[in-house]
C-alpha cells in the first residue's frame, strides 16, 4: 500500500449552472459533489454506495475525464486527470455495446482505439471472451444476448484494453438478482485475477458490502464523503453464503445505519 | 427396443414437422396471393360480361397481350430506359449530395437551428407545386426533370439524416468518447453507423417519391418516358398500350422498393427484426 495511492481526490467539487426560473439571470449554481477528498490504493476493490442524488455518476464522470472538477483535482499515479484516457475503462448500467458490433466486434473497438493491430486484437478479443464466458457467443449481435451476457460483453470489453482502473457505474442494476449474484462473483474472480483497481458504484448496499474491500457512504446535497467503511470480510469466493456471516450482517448494519441518519430523510434511497 | 421405439418415434415427429412446416409456408403464399390473383380474375373477367366498358376498361389479357407486343418491339424499353435514367441520375445525386450535407448539419447544433425551419418549409411545400417553377427556369429537357426528381428526393434523405445523427444514443458516444477516440473516429465509427437505419428510412421515402415526381413531370412535358407514354396512349386512344404503361409504372415503383430494401437489410443485420 503506497503512500500516494493510486487515485487521489484533492478536495474536489463540481459546480453545474443550471436553469432557474425564479432568479433575474434564469440560471443557478448547483453543486452536485462537495470537497471528496480520498484515497483509492492500487488493486483496491472500491465501492461507492449513496441514494440517487449524492452525485455518484458526476464523480464517475471526473474520473472517466468526460468532464473537470470545478475545484480541486484527481490523481491518477500522481498524474491529474485532464481528459478520457485508456487507462481507464467505463462498464455503465445500460451496457453501451455497439449495436452494429457482435460481441467481439464491441471488444475489439478499445483496442483498435488504442492502435492495437488486428491480429493481435482478435487474439485479446478472444482471451478476454473467454474470461467472461462467453467464447461461444463472438459473433452475436447485442440484440441476440440477455441482459447479463451484454453485460459480461461491456466488461470483457473494459478489461480488454488493459486499463489500470476499471469504472463501473451501477453495472448490475438492470439485471435480474440471479444473474447479479453470479456477475457479482465473477467479478470478483477477475478482479483477483487481474489485480486491478475497481471502482464501483451501486445504490445497494448488499452489493457495496459483498463486493468493496472499503465502502465509500455519500450524502447527498450536496454529494460528499460521510464515511468509509472497512470492510473486514476475507475469501469471498470460498464462502458459498457470505451474506450469512456474522462479519457481514455487521458490516451491512453499519452502512445502512450511516444510510439511515437524518440528513438522508427525504432522500431516495 | 427402447432405442427403436425412439426412433420411431423421432422419425414420425420428424416427418410431421416437415409436413407441418410445408403446409404453413403453402398457407403464407395463399395468404399472401390470393388477393391478388382475385383482382387479376375480375379484372379479365368484369369486361368480359360486360361489368365495365371494354374500350375504357379491357380485360386483364388484352392489355397483357398489348404489354407484350411493346416489349418486343422495343418501344416500351424506350420509354423505361428514359424514366429510369432520369429518376437514378437524379436520385444518385440527391444521395451523394444529402447524406453529407445531412450528416454535416446533424453535427453542428448551430447549423441544424439555422437550416431546419427553411427545410421545414420546402418540405411541407408539395414538390408537384414546383413543376411549373422548374419548367420555366430549366425548360422541358432532361436538366428540369432530374432535377425535379433530385429534390423530390433531397428533403427525405437530407431531414431523415439530420435526426439520425441528432438522434445517436448519446450513451454510445460516452462510452466511445470514455475510450478516448478521436472526434473524426468518432463520427466514422460511432455516428455514422448509428444513423443508417434512421437514414434508410428517409433514402426509402426518395425512392418512392422520386417515381411518383418524375411520372408527374414526363405526364405535363417530356417527348419520352413512361409518364409521357401514358397521356400518350390516353390521347389517341390506345387503352391496353395505356394500362400496359401503368402495369410498368407499377412494376418500377416495386422494383425500387424491393432493392432499397434489400439495400437496407444488408446495411442493417446487426438489427433485431421485429416480424421474427
Amino acid at each position: 500500500m503506497s503512500l500516494t495511492g493510486k487515485i487521489r481526490f484533492e478536495h474536489v467539487s463540481k459546480i453545474f449552472t443550471i436553469r432557474d426560473e425564479n432568479s433575474k439571470k434564469g440560471k443557478k449554481e448547483f453543486t452536485a459533489v462537495k470537497d471528496i477528498d480520498f484515497v483509492v490504493n492500487e488493486g483496491e476493490f472500491i465501492t461507492l454506495v449513496g441514494p440517487s442524488g449524492c452525485g455518484k455518476s458526476t464523480l464517475l464522470d471526473l474520473l472517466g475525464g468526460l468532464t473537470k472538477p470545478t475545484h480541486g483535482r484527481i490523481l491518477i499515479d500522481g498524474k491529474e486527470i485532464t481528459g478520457p484516457g485508456l487507462d481507464r475503462g467505463t462498464v455503465f448500467q445500460q451496457y453501451a455495446l455497439f449495436p452494429w458490433k457482435t460481441a467481439q466486434g464491441n471488444i475489439e473497438f478499445g483496442l483498435e482505439a488504442k492502435g492495437v493491430v488486428k491480429k493481435e486484437r482478435k487474439e485479446q478479443a478472444d482471451y478476454y471472451l473467454d474470461l467472461v464466458g462467453l467464447k461461444k457467443f463472438a459473433d452475436r449481435y447485442p440484440h441476440e444476448l440477455s441482459g447479463g451476457m451484454k453485460q459480461r460483453v461491456a466488461i470483457a470489453r473494459s478489461l480488454a484494453f488493459n486499463p489500470d482502473v476499471l469504472l463501473m457505474d451501477e453495472p448490475f442494476a438492470a439485471l435480474d438478482a440471479q444473474t447479479r449474484e453470479t456477475l457479482q462473483s465473477e467479478l470478483l474472480r477477475i478482479w483477483e485475477k487481474t489485480g486491478k483497481t475497481i471502482i464501483f458504484i451501486t445504490h445497494g448496499i448488499d452489493e457495496a458490502v459483498y463486493l468493496g474491500q472499503r465502502v465509500v457512504v455519500l450524502s447527498p446535497n450536496p454529494g460528499s464523503v460521510k464515511k468509509i467503511v472497512e470492510i473486514p470480510l476475507k475469501n469471498r469466493l470460498e464462502d458459498a453464503d457470505l451474506h450469512s456471516t456474522p462479519e457481514f450482517v455487521k458490516a451491512r448494519h453499519e452502512v445502512w445505519s450511516l444510510l439511515h441518519e437524518p440528513e438522508f430523510i427525504g432522500a431516495n434511497i | 427396443m427402447v432405442s427403436i421405439g425412439k426412433q420411431l418415434e423421432k422419425s414420425k415427429k420428424g416427418k410431421t414437422n416437415s409436413q407441418v412446416t410445408s403446409f404453413y409456408s403453402a398457407q403464407k403464399v395463399f395468404k399472401r396471393s390470393i388477393v391478388l390473383i382475385s383482382l387479376a380474375l375480375l379484372w379479365e373477367i368484369a369486361p368480359r360480361i360486360g361489368l365495365v366498358d371494354r374500350a375504357f376498361f379491357p380485360a386483364l389479357t388484352e392489355v397483357f397481350g398489348a404489354w407484350w407486343e411493346m416489349i418486343t418491339s422495343g418501344e416500351l424499353w424506350n420509354h423505361f430506359s428514359a424514366s429510369i435514367t432520369r429518376s437514378i441520375t437524379g436520385f444518385i445525386l440527391a444521395l451523394t449530395i444529402a447524406i453529407p450535407l445531412g450528416l454535416l448539419i446533424g453535427w453542428y447544433p448551430l447549423a441544424r437551428d439555422l437550416l431546419n425551419p427553411a427545410f421545414e418549409v420546402f418540405r411541407n411545400t408539395a414538390t408537384l407545386a414546383l413543376l411549373p417553377v422548374f419548367m420555366l427556369l430549366l425548360g422541358i429537357g432532361e436538366i428540369s426533370k432530374v432535377s425535379i426528381v433530385f429534390y423530390a428526393c433531397t428533403f427525405p434523405i437530407l431531414l431523415n439524416t439530420i435526426a439520425a445523427v441528432k438522434n445517436v444514443d448519446p450513451l454510445l458516444i460516452k462510452s466511445a468518447r470514455s475510450m478516448n477516440v478521436s472526434s473524426i473516429k468518432l463520427f466514422a465509427k460511432v455516428i455514422l453507423p448509428a444513423s443508417v437505419p434512421t437514414m434508410f428510412t428517409g433514402i426509402r421515402m426518395a425512392g418512392t417519391g422520386c417515381i411518383l415526381v418524375l411520372i408527374a413531370a414526363e405526364m405535363i412535358g417530356a417527348k419520352e418516358g413512361l409518364g409521357y407514354f401514358i397521356t400518350y396512349a390516353q390521347y389517341n386512344f390506345l387503352i391496353p398500350e395505356m394500362y400496359a404503361g401503368i402495369l410498368t409504372i407499377s412494376a418500377l415503383g416495386l422494383m425500387v422498393n424491393f432493392g432499397l430494401g434489400k439495400l437496407e437489410k444488408r446495411f442493417s443485420r446487426w438489427k433485431p427484426n421485429p416480424n421474427e
